[in-house]
């Protein structure tokens, strides 16, 4: 058994977790959830041991490199750090219906990953610009930043769509309350905030240390200064202007929208960055 | 202070002053820097010309498009920031600093009493005892500890963290510090590209934006490049040998890969690029179609040999590393000449990714190339720039300061002990400056101690 099959039963197991959670939401059955976060656990250490095993397989086939060095990886690791972040909202704040609104990212992230026609999970080696103890430390603190984004968005999904008004018998009154929503919107956002600026600034030394500049404009480079942008103008809103709730949730779904643009749509421009 | 209100009461100030001006900016820089991923920066005249037509490349060249992320509406909005950026943090920090460096501590038990959340038990304790209990406790715990009697019992107060409200303007000194560095660089430093051939020698370099050259005071000397490949063929490493020499003196070697560069008195050599100069020397196999048979023949550069079966010569002409043949761009190519016996001559064309190209030329002989030794010149990235570690001083203090920002508070507790006939009832009750989460358990956790005393 190689790397590529556990990752893709560690997908039917991301998958399973995330049905869980929405069943334990639509038949309001408490016992569905808490097997939906034992099964997420499960899923979890398998995606874990997946990377692990990966980065074994490069070494024995001589390329002896960190698993981040491709979309199909990325999206590995993605699905990791969001899961990651995750199981520990949800021990910190106990509240288990929010898995819906977070399970199933981990799932399509990983998912994508593994049926994606042109995404290949093909170990290459690494091209001598990537080569560099920089590579583990840039991907994992954007990744976490981007895990810290995708996790608040679905939270911001789930603040909308819960109804102002009181209605104890409403399929979406069942969500927590307001208040914890809203502060764990903010929550993921300022976790993704410190992340992104890390990454960012880790990649920025990087470059330096192996083109001579440390910002050069490229577009990967400039959109994730454009979401740095976007989330900054976030933090001011919530922290100096004491905008909350529904404001803030939408402003988290643009900042959302501008990571996934960073990640995904800039490989469709050119530039440094166009190899992942 | 009447001074100072003069000036902060001002309009111009009052505006520079705002959040609202600050998430404006904000929010045109992260708008128009879109402009730039999706036109291409800095490519030629003709290029934009051609591919936007002359109205709106006019426009665009207005506007300079072609390098946004320089032209003078993007530097404006930067400066706006920084304007912003200062002025807000003035105007704040005067207020903050208030709060972190009190002339006298006031505690204000009331502010206390309204929160809502408190931790509350009931102690049968007598309310001497419990003052001198908490009071060690607390001192032991937290240096500065205010007593106070209130009308119906005691109340102490402490403060923790202070400082931390200082955690934002950490992050904007952190980007004019950062802001700084970029400034002195592009006004002491200089970003510039060279050439080197094996074994040749340099000593000054091409600005690459403007194409000025620029000495370096000491010479570099490119001894030898390599480039390998994986089995799958694409790179593994480019390496080139470098020497340093100082007033004839060697001063050092060293290879430089991609993500390992030179360093030498400030200025820095980066693995850029390479290409082929020349060719040192060619194994070039002449075979014969019809009898299959095959020679092996040693070529250099402009050398003429004599060709097997009686049949005339052959030169090496050149070498190319790119060929357009009806369009086509065949790569590296090695091109020579045949001359038969009646000195009439042909171009023989072999590109390299074509090996049996010159079958196609259907002549006596079909010359391959077997072997060939090329010889590189290396590309490097120069590069120097003193205001590098400003940047990085400003990275370091902008982590810190989101971390003091996102994960730090000023906080404050209360613990007041209400006088009753027999039980003594103690309220635990505390602010932050962030509304924090923590907040709760701390206060929960406090409480307890207290109580299990």
């Amino acid at each position: 058994m190689d790397s590529s099959m556990v990752l893709s039963i560690t997908t039917f197991v991301y998958g399973f977790a995330s049905f869980l959670y929405i069943g334990s939401w639509t038949f309001k059955k408490e016992l569905m959830a808490k097997l939906g976060m034992i099964i997420l656990i499960l899923g979890f250490a398998g995606n874990t041991f997946g990377i692990l095993m990966r980065w074994k397989e490069s070494y024995e086939m001589g390329y002896g490199h960190a698993p981040f060095s491709n979309m199909y990886e990325s999206l590995v690791f993605f699905s990791w750090t969001m899961a990651f972040f995750y199981i520990f909202v949800e021990y910190k704040y106990k509240e288990r219906i929010i898995g819906v609104f977070g399970t199933p990212l981990i799932f399509l992230a990983i998912a994508y990953a593994s049926l994606a026609p042109n995404i290949h999970d093909k170990i290459t080696p690494l091209i001598p610009a990537l080569k560099s103890n920089w590579l583990i430390a840039h991907v994992i603190t954007c990744f976490l930043g981007y895990a810290g984004f995708a996790v608040g968005f679905g939270f911001s999904i789930m603040y909308l769509l819960k109804p102002e008004k009181k209605k104890q018998k409403f399929f979406w009154s069942r969500l927590p309350s307001t208040s914890i929503i809203d502060e764990l919107v903010y929550q993921m956002v300022i976790f993704g905030f410190l992340f992104l600026t890390i990454g960012i600034i880790t990649g920025s030394v990087w470059a330096n240390s192996a083109w001579g500049t440390y910002w050069s404009w490229d577009p990967k480079e400039t959109w994730s200064l454009i979401t740095w942008f976007i989330y900054a103008i976030l933090l001011h809103l919530r922290m100096m202007r004491g905008w909350h709730g529904k404001r803030i949730a939408w402003v988290s779904i643009i900042g959302f929208m501008a990571v996934l643009f960073t990640y995904f749509g800039v490989n469709y421009l050119p530039g440094l960055h166009s190899y992942l | 202070m009447k001074n100072k209100n003069i000036y902060t009461n001002n309009v111009v100030w009052q505006f520079f002053a705002s959040i609202k001006l600050a998430v404006v900016i904000l929010f045109f820089l992260a708008a128009t820097s879109i402009i730039g991923t999706f036109i291409p920066q800095n490519a030629s005249s003709a290029f934009y010309y051609q591919k936007y037509g002359e109205i709106i490349y006019k426009i665009f060249s207005i506007l300079n498009i072609f390098d946004m992320y320089h032209a003078w509406w993007f530097l404006m909005l930067l400066g706006l920031l920084i304007i912003n950026l200062i002025v807000c943090s003035i105007n704040r920090l005067n207020f903050v600093w208030k709060i972190i460096f009190p002339e006298n501590i006031v505690f204000n038990v009331e502010r206390f009493r309204k929160i809502k959340e408190k931790y509350k038990f009931v102690s049968k304790k007598n309310i001497n005892e419990l003052k001198g209990q908490y009071k060690t406790f607390l001192e032991k715990k937290f240096k500065k500890v205010i007593i106070k009697n209130t009308e119906n019992g005691v109340a102490f107060f402490i403060e923790t963290k202070r400082w931390t409200r200082l955690g934002a303007y950490i992050v904007h000194f952190s980007i004019l510090l950062l802001l700084f560095g970029v400034i002195i660089g592009s006004l002491f430093g200089f970003k510039g590209f060279v050439q080197i051939p094996e074994g040749k020698t340099i000593d000054t370099v091409k600005i690459r934006k403007n194409s000025k050259i620029q000495k370096l005071g000491f010479k570099v000397k490119c001894n030898k490049f390599d480039v390998s490949f994986y089995d799958n063929g694409s790179p593994a490493e480019y390496k080139s040998n470098i020497t340093i020499f100082e007033n004839k003196k060697q001063i050092l070697i060293k290879d430089i890969i991609v993500n390992d560069p030179l360093k030498y008195k400030g200025i820095t050599f980066y693995q850029s690029s390479y290409g082929t100069t020349s060719i040192k020397q060619v194994s070039i196999a002449i075979i014969n179609p019809r009898t299959k048979k095959t020679y092996i023949k040693q070529i250099s550069q402009g050398q003429e040999i004599i060709l097997p079966e009686k049949r005339g010569k052959f030169v090496f002409y050149k070498f190319v590393n790119s060929y357009n043949f009806h369009g086509h761009n065949l790569g590296e190519t090695f091109i020579g000449k045949y001359i038969d016996n009646n000195e009439k001559a042909f171009k023989i064309i072999i590109p390299l990714k074509f090996p049996l190209f010159d079958k196609m030329r259907k002549g006596h002989f079909i010359f391959k190339i077997k072997e060939l030794e090329k010889k590189y010149y290396t590309g490097l990235q120069v590069t120097k720039d003193p205001g590098v570690w400003y940047v990085y001083a400003g990275f370091i203090f902008m982590i810190i300061g989101c971390w003091i920002t996102f994960f730090l508070s000023h906080q404050s507790f209360c613990i007041e002990i209400l006088e009753k006939e027999k039980n003594n009832n103690v309220l635990v009750s505390g602010i932050s400056h962030r509304k924090t989460q923590n907040m709760k358990i701390k206060i929960t956790k406090l409480g307890q101690k207290l109580m299990d005393m």
